[in-house]
C-alpha cells in the first residue's frame, strides 16, 4: 500500500512545484501523401492528420483528469515536408496549419528539411518559403538540419539559414520576430523529439507513434533545497532520484495515451523544460547549487551535473528513452535565465559554453536587430560545430529583434515568454561564411 | 480493480465523512482504506476506493462530487492510484 507521505509528496509536486507532463506529441508519417499537385498533397496531409489525431486532445484531457496531473500541450509532428513536396510547399503549409487548428493542438512541427550533406530541389524550395510561411501561419513550426556528426557541416545551408532567420524576423517584426521562435536550426536533429519548435517525425519512425516530454524543474529545485551545502555526490543522487520519479509518471502517461489512441508508444523524453512561471526554472536549479546567477563561473559544471543526473535517473524509469533528453536552457522561457540576462550575468558566449553540456543549444535568445545574416550564420556554424564534434544535438533558435538594440526587451507572451536583447560580438565573419561548401565530418564519425 | 484516491481538504465541519461516504455508496463505490486527521483546524482525509462497482466513466464519477464540493466548500480530488504506484513503487 502507498503511504500517506508518498501520496502527499506527489500531490505537492503537482500542486506547488509545477510538476507536469509538458507534451504528448503524436508523430505522423506523411510519406504516403506525396503528390505532384501541391493542393492535392495538402488535402491528403490534412485528411490523414485529422483521421489519426482526431482523439489526441480528448484522450490527453481524459488522462490529465484521471491521473490528476496537468498535460500542458498536445501536439503533432509530421514527416519533414520537403520529403513529400514535389512543387511549391506553401499550400501544404496552409493545410498543415488548418489541421493543427482543427485538431486543437497549439503547435504542429515538421515544416522541415534535412540537408546536413546537401540540399534537394525540394529542400531549396522549402527553405525559401520559410519566412513567408512562418509569418502567415499560426501554429506551424519549422526546423532545418544543417549538420551531423556523420556528414559534417553543410556551410551552404548554414549561410542560407542566416539569411532565412533574418528574413523571418523582418516579416514578423511587428510581433517582435515571433516567426523566429517557431524556427530551429539543428545539428544532429533527432527523429522522435516531442518538443517544439524542433519536432518532426523522422523517416525511420513508424506510421504513427506517441512521444511524451516530461518536465519539473521546480521539483528538482525543491529536492535540492533539502540538501543545501551538501557535497556534489549528494546533489547528483538527489537529482537522479527526483528525475526517476518524474519520468515514471511520463512513462505511465505515454503508455496510457498510446493504448487509448491505439498507436505505438515511441519514447519518453527525459527533459527538464522550464516555463516563464516562477518556480519552473532550470536556472534556479543552478543557483540552488550555489552559483549566484546563471552565467557565473561554475555554471557550466553545475549544468553538466544536472544534465547527466537527469538522464541517469530517468533512463531506469522508462523502457524507451529518446528525443532530446536533458536540461533545456531557453532564455525567454525561463525566469531565472531572463533575470540573469538582464543582470548581465549571462552572455552569448557563456550560453554557447553551456550548450556543450545541456540537451540542445542556443534557445530563445533575442539579439540586436542590426545583426547581419552572416553573423547569424557564424553563430549557427559555431553551435553546429559543438554538436558535430561532441556527437550531440545542438540547435539555434535566435530572434533578431528588428529595430531594437542590446538592453531592450522582446515580448512573445505565453510559454514563449519575454527576453532582454543581449549583445553579439561586433567583429565580422562575412568572408568565413562566404566560402560555402562543407566542413568535413570529424574523425570520430568513422566508427564502423 | 481500478483503484483511485479521493483526497478531501478544507475547514473542519460536521458530517464530512458521512457526506462523502454516502455519495460513494450511492454510486456503488467500495472504500478500501481511509486516513483522516485534523491539522490546525484543517480537515484532511485520504480514501482509497475501488471504482469498478460504479460502472461509469471516470469523469462522471468526478462530477458527481461537484454538489458536495459546493455544499461543504471542500477541495475534493479524485485521481487514479496508478500515478502514485508509478512514482513510488518499482
Amino acid at each position: 500500500m502507498i503511504e500517506t507521505g508518498e501520496i502527499l509528496q506527489t500531490m505537492r509536486m503537482i500542486q506547488e512545484e509545477n510538476f507536469d507532463i509538458r507534451t504528448i506529441t503524436m508523430g505522423i508519417n506523411l510519406l504516403d501523401c506525396a503528390d505532384p499537385d501541391a493542393e492535392c498533397c495538402g488535402q491528403r496531409v490534412y485528411d490523414k492528420i485529422c483521421r489519426l489525431a482526431a482523439r489526441l486532445v480528448p484522450v490527453g484531457e481524459e488522462i490529465e483528469r484521471e491521473l490528476g496531473i496537468p498535460i500542458v500541450n498536445k501536439r503533432i509532428s509530421v514527416t519533414p515536408v520537403s520529403m513529400i513536396c514535389q512543387g511549391d510547399p506553401r499550400p501544404i503549409a496552409r493545410w498543415l496549419d488548418r489541421a493543427a487548428l482543427e485538431m486543437g493542438v497549439n503547435f504542429l512541427g515538421g515544416y522541415s528539411a534535412l540537408m546536413q550533406k546537401g540540399a534537394t530541389a525540394a529542400d531549396e524550395r522549402l527553405l525559401s518559403s520559410i519566412p513567408e510561411v512562418l509569418a502567415e501561419t499560426e501554429r506551424l513550426c519549422s526546423s532545418v538540419n544543417v549538420a551531423s556528426t556523420r556528414a559534417g557541416i553543410n556551410m551552404d545551408a548554414v549561410r542560407r539559414m542566416g539569411e532565412i532567420v533574418r528574413e523571418t524576423a523582418e516579416l514578423t517584426c511587428e510581433r517582435d520576430g515571433l516567426g523566429c521562435a517557431k524556427l530551429v536550426v539543428f545539428a544532429n536533429a533527432v527523429e522522435d523529439n516531442p518538443f517544439m519548435a524542433g519536432a518532426f517525425c523522422g523517416a525511420g519512425e513508424p506510421e504513427c507513434a506517441v512521444n511524451v516530454g516530461v518536465s519539473g524543474p521546480g521539483v528538482v529545485k525543491t529536492a535540492l533545497e533539502a540538501v543545501r551545502g551538501a557535497p556534489f555526490d549528494v546533489v547528483a543522487e538527489t537529482v537522479k532520484r527526483t528525475a526517476f520519479k518524474i519520468t515514471r509518471v511520463g512513462q505511465l502517461v505515454a503508455r496510457e495515451a498510446a493504448q487509448r489512441l491505439s498507436v505505438r508508444f515511441g519514447i519518453v523524453d527525459l527533459s527538464l523544460a522550464p516555463t516563464p512561471a516562477r518556480g519552473d526554472s532550470v536556472a534556479h536549479i543552478l543557483t540552488e547549487m550555489g552559483v549566484e546567477m546563471a552565467g557565473a563561473p561554475g555554471t557550466t559544471a553545475a549544468l553538466a551535473l544536472l544534465n547527466d543526473a537527469v538522464k541517469k535517473g530517468g533512463v531506469m524509469a522508462s523502457n524507451h528513452v529518446g528525443g532530446l533528453s536533458g536540461a533545456f536552457i531557453p532564455v525567454s522561457e525561463d525566469i531565472g535565465m531572463i533575470e540573469a540576462a538582464q543582470a548581465g550575468a549571462l552572455t552569448l558566449e557563456k550560453l554557447e559554453a553551456m550548450t556543450c553540456v545541456c540537451s540542445v543549444g542556443l534557445d530563445m535568445i533575442a539579439i540586436p536587430g542590426d545583426t547581419s545574416a552572416a553573423t547569424i550564420a557564424g553563430i549557427i556554424a559555431d553551435e553546429a560545430a559543438i554538436g558535430v564534434v561532441n556527437n550531440k544535438t545542438t540547435a539555434v533558435r535566435i530572434i533578431p529583434a528588428i529595430g531594437k538594440k542590446a538592453g531592450d526587451t522582446v515580448e512573445f507572451g505565453g510559454l514563449l515568454g519575454h527576453a532582454p536583447v543581449i549583445p553579439v560580438n561586433q567583429f565580422k565573419c562575412d568572408d568565413f561564411i562566404a566560402r560555402g561548401g562543407r566542413i568535413p565530418a570529424p574523425l570520430h564519425a568513422l566508427r564502423n | 480493480m481500478t483503484k483511485a484516491l479521493i483526497s478531501v481538504t478544507g475547514l473542519d465541519a460536521t458530517g464530512i465523512i458521512a457526506c462523502v461516504a454516502t455519495k460513494l455508496s450511492e454510486m456503488n463505490i467500495n472504500i478500501l482504506d481511509i486516513t483522516q486527521t485534523i491539522l490546525d483546524g484543517y480537515f484532511t482525509m485520504m480514501m482509497v476506493v475501488d471504482l469498478d462497482g460504479a460502472q461509469r466513466p471516470f469523469a462522471e464519477i468526478d462530477e458527481a462530487f461537484d454538489p458536495i464540493r459546493a455544499q461543504l466548500r471542500m477541495t475534493i480530488h479524485l485521481q487514479r492510484m496508478d500515478i502514485f504506484d508509478a512514482m513510488h513503487r518499482i
